[in-house]
């Protein structure tokens, strides 16, 4: 897949594959064109070349609510939740369908038993970590086949970071397939099943997290030619 | 006992002004549209109603069954077709297609009707009124335009703030990008804001038809007063918009008391007072809030 912002090439094919029940992360410098990658699997850039297959279904030009019925859904940077809906309304606005699906409001209770209390609050009371709960939440209300989750971990305390990453399992477990963009490396390291790593909008390296040295990652993610160099 | 009167004529005339600026606070709350051709839009539902009565047999007042469906379907299919297109070019473009529209309204209807005066005729209910008192008369047209009003206003509110389609305006609203992101088709979701909005416009038209006799060009007083009425109660707050007008109206009511030519300018010199002093308006929100 290639996405140009303007003139400006921000992904050059770029390709990858994430599987039920798995977690591919995306991992890259600022300006990587990480956050491009899943904003256009999502349907908000329109890729130049290339295509969005899901479950061998081309939906590339599909619009970005037409996708969310196919079963894509995006946590999107900065949580951007809905500041005159309650938590409750933030989960249910996307729902219209209340039948389909095996997610419900209370199942996301479930997962966030406080949010069952604080349903008719307003997001601006909550913590930055409990917003981020409830944008999961809201993603997940659309019963998604695969989540794309960007930056869950920005501005918030690694011991919320490390709770929000402890729900993945039991998503996977679903049959849920999760895509993730982390600037926290050593977070998409621990979660992951395969990563991929992009610079300037290619792809440096891809596989097995384990298949990997540290010192290969930090090559990949400065783009030093020889990872030796920087010891 | 003369200046309870005015007060409460005041608040009366205030429930016409606060119909016309519910459309244009929930066209700019939800899409931040600012509809230039909004009084001639309600000028061109009175004038619909004139030709709709002789046709159809219908009592003047029950106009609205025939003119509200089709301002419905209007603002459905103006928003998906002229406003959504102009949107995508920007904000600058949608004032200027609506004042294109405006003026190409005003002067179908001129080509139609000539500049002279009409009205839609209600027979002898625009003279009926309940006496109060020696010196306080309420007009039932009056009365019952307010109560009108409220009840739009209400009945909105309550839509905007319980219906699974308000929750997904409220959204839209908030934010377009994420709004898509929970699988809503936003362009419909303006379409249905936006007739809604003409039906509220279409509602103001025929009210004021009743009220008073209107020509071609009458639409441009009624925008002002939308405009002032919305901003005096503070954007997007539709119980603001209520207070703005019924606020506006009492000026109008108490100035045109003191002077009759100062009617006008009371209202304009409240409605700057407001935005020298209280620039958010009475107010502050987003929509529904």
């Amino acid at each position: 897949m290639t996405v140009f912002h303007a003139q400006l090439r921000a992904l050059s094919s770029v390709s990858l594959a994430v599987g039920s029940g798995r977690v591919h992360a995306i991992i890259g410098a600022n300006g990587a064109g990480k956050s491009t990658l899943l904003r256009s699997i999502a349907g908000l850039h329109r890729p130049a070349e290339g295509a969005v297959l899901l479950g061998g279904e081309d939906v590339t030009r599909r619009s970005p609510h037409a996708r969310v019925d196919a079963g894509i859904a995006l946590v999107p940077e900065g949580r951007r939740l809905f500041p005159s809906l309650t938590v409750e309304e933030n989960i249910l606005v996307g729902r219209r369908r209340e039948a389909e699906g095996t997610w419900t409001a209370e199942r996301v209770y479930d997962l966030f038993p406080w949010m069952r209390e604080r349903r008719d609050q307003q997001t601006v009371q909550l913590s930055g970590g409990e917003q981020q709960a409830v944008a999961i939440g809201r993603a997940l209300a659309a019963n998604p086949r695969v989540l794309l989750l960007d930056e869950l971990s920005l501005g918030l305390a690694p011991l919320v970071v490390r709770q929000i990453y402890g729900l993945i399992p039991e998503l996977l477990h679903s049959g849920m397939a999760v895509l993730l963009v982390e600037q926290d490396v050593g977070q998409a390291v621990r979660t992951a099943s395969t990563i991929q790593c992009l610079l300037e909008g290619r792809t440096t390296l891809e596989g097995r997290p384990e298949e990997f040295t540290p010192e290969q990652i930090e090559a990949a993610y400065f783009g030093l030619a020889n990872p030796r160099a920087t010891e | 006992m003369t200046w309870v009167n005015t007060v409460v004529q005041g608040i009366l005339l205030g429930g016409l002004f606060a119909l016309f600026a519910c459309g244009l606070s929930l066209l700019f709350g939800t899409m931040r549209v600012i509809n230039l051709a909004h009084g001639d839009l309600a000028v061109v539902a009175a004038f619909l109603a004139v030709e709709v009565v002789p046709v159809t047999h219908l009592p003047a007042i029950l106009s609205f069954l025939i003119v509200l469906p089709i301002f419905l379907a209007l603002g459905y299919a103006g928003q998906r077709t002229l406003i959504q297109t102009a949107l995508d070019r920007g904000a600058f473009t949608v004032l200027l297609v609506t004042f294109g529209v405006s003026v190409v309204i005003e002067n179908l209807l001129l080509e139609l009707y000539s500049a002279n005066s009409h009205s839609i005729n209600i027979g002898s209910l625009v003279s009926k009124s309940i006496h109060v008192n020696a010196q306080i008369s309420v007009a039932y047209l009056s009365l019952g335009i307010f109560l009108v009003a409220v009840a739009v206003l209400v009945g909105l509110q309550y839509f905007l703030s319980r219906s699974s389609m308000g929750r997904q305006i409220r959204a839209v609203a908030d934010d377009q990008e994420a709004a898509q992101l929970v699988g809503i088709d936003y362009r419909h979701v303006f379409g249905v804001a936006a007739a809604i909005a003409f039906a509220t416009v279409a509602l103001a038209g025929l009210a004021f038809g009743m009220y008073s006799s209107f020509a071609p060009t009458s639409g441009q007083g009624p925008l002002i007063y939308a405009f002032e009425a919305v901003v005096i109660g503070g954007l997007g707050s539709l119980w603001g918009t209520l207070v703005g007008g019924i606020i506006l109206g009492v000026a109008q009511a108490v100035g045109a008391q003191i002077d009759p030519s100062l009617q006008i300018l009371a209202g304009n010199l409240v409605f700057l007072a407001v935005i020298a002093f209280r620039p958010e308006g009475i107010f502050k929100g987003r929509v529904a809030a």
